[in-house]
């Protein structure tokens, strides 16, 4: 059965929140511990960039069942600046806060899928799935 | 409130308080479903003086405004009740009942006397809206207890969480449980470069076993640690790296070559004995 939760971040108290409700999806999909800690860690990058960079947003998890294989989707939504050049964002090292700007390459690098999109002036949103 | 001047309730209060208190008592008896959280003397006693509080506050005639400088005896008289009430456990609403108990035995006192229905209804009206407040009242003092012990709890779990502990002479450990966000990683980080200077250690072993997420940002601040270690003289071990962890940090790509990092905290140990020159062999 699909399970969906949907989870607002506007503090850093709801990032180890976002984190903790990723672990127990994963969990529940069937994961083992290194897909749990890899889907957990993307989770955890993604939601503070969505509070420190967006301004705070939403993330949307869900459980995913295809054919034979399961899997997690999770998707960030802000309604914040946006992101100007989206290639540079993904650069290794790259950073516009104060971070060792590895996060959101190493959030693509930990999923299986991986999309961005995003409107300067309106928002971003990504999409991660790990597959079982 | 105009009507706040003919009020009978002051009146009411004053030459009935006995027979009051006798019912409420009763009513507060009948509904005292936590017998063992206080006692029958005790809920009597708080009775008696928040009746006679009450009373007092009400010969001023102001029914509607319980912020107001007559009912400050009062209100301190709610507040504690709700203080200890939570402290022994009650849940809220067996915390509200102790105002909203009183409700039956007063408007019973007002039927019997007040003759004239429209004046009834007003009565009632106005006792209802006092002792509403004074419930909210006693909620919001419950509510804050409530809080004021989370607020220490969580400074309590900051302070205990990061202790750094003496292995060996010159040898720091310090066992990180937990998630490292900011406020944490600051007091880690101040206790960590205190007791270097305090003992004047040369090894300090960060030991990352019980944090469940390394992301980049735990990342960046553990290296943000050794690099104030080492600008104060003290080398840093991270051991504790679970496979999982190990995994996770190649995908994102951190780069943790110029710190030593060891699985357990035993090789570690090892390896800080070593770098100070001692070893230990089995007798």
């Amino acid at each position: 059965m699909q399970k969906i939760e949907e989870m607002d971040i506007q503090s850093s108290a709801d990032v180890v929140l976002v984190r903790q409700a990723v672990r127990q999806f994963a969990i529940e999909v069937g994961f083992g511990l290194v897909d749990q800690t890899k889907i957990v860690t993307a989770a955890s990058e993604l939601a503070r960039n969505t509070l420190d960079y967006g301004g705070g947003g939403t993330v949307k998890l869900e459980t995913l069942q295809e054919g034979g294989r399961r899997g997690l989707r999770l998707t960030f939504e802000d309604q914040g600046p946006g992101i100007a050049d989206i290639e540079m964002a993904l650069k290794d090292g790259f950073t516009t806060g104060g971070g060792l700007g590895m996060g959101l390459g190493g959030a693509k690098r930990l999923a299986n899928e991986f999309e961005i999109e995003s409107v300067v002036g309106e928002g971003t949103r990504v999409i991660v799935v790990r597959w079982r | 409130m105009e009507m706040t001047h003919s009020s009978k309730i002051p009146e009411i209060l004053k030459t009935h308080e006995t027979e009051l208190l006798s019912e409420w008592n009763q009513e507060l008896l009948a509904t005292n479903t936590r017998k063992g959280l206080i006692k029958e003397a005790e809920l009597r006693e708080e009775c008696r003086e928040f009746l006679k509080l009450l009373r007092s506050a009400a010969q001023s005639g102001n029914l509607s405004n319980v912020q107001a400088t007559e009912w400050r005896e009062v209100r301190e008289m709610l507040t504690s009740i709700s203080r200890s009430r939570s402290q022994k456990g009650f849940t809220p609403t067996e915390t509200a009942t102790f105002v909203f108990s009183f409700k039956r035995p007063l408007f019973d006192r007002l039927r019997q006397q007040l003759l004239d229905p429209a004046e009834l209804g007003e009565e009632v009206w106005q006792a209802t809206d006092l002792l509403d407040h004074l419930g909210l009242l006693v909620m919001e003092a419950y509510q804050k207890s409530r809080e004021e012990v989370i607020l220490r709890q969580q400074e309590e779990l900051m302070e205990l969480s990061t202790p750094v502990v003496k292995l060996w002479d010159g040898i720091l450990a310090l066992p990180i449980i937990g998630t490292l966000d900011s406020a944490r990683t600051q007091v880690v980080m101040e206790s960590l470069l205190q007791k270097i200077v305090e003992t004047g250690s040369e090894v300090a072993i960060i030991d990352i076993t019980g944090v469940p997420t390394v992301d980049t940002l735990t990342a960046q601040h553990l290296l943000k640690t050794v690099t104030a270690a080492r600008l104060m003289g003290a080398d840093c071990i991270i051991s504790g790296i679970r496979p999982q962890i190990a995994q996770t940090i190649v995908y994102l790509g951190i780069d943790l070559t110029d710190v030593i990092t060891k699985a357990t905290l035993a090789d570690a140990f090892l390896m800080a004995l070593k770098r100070m020159g001692t070893t230990i062999a089995r007798k």
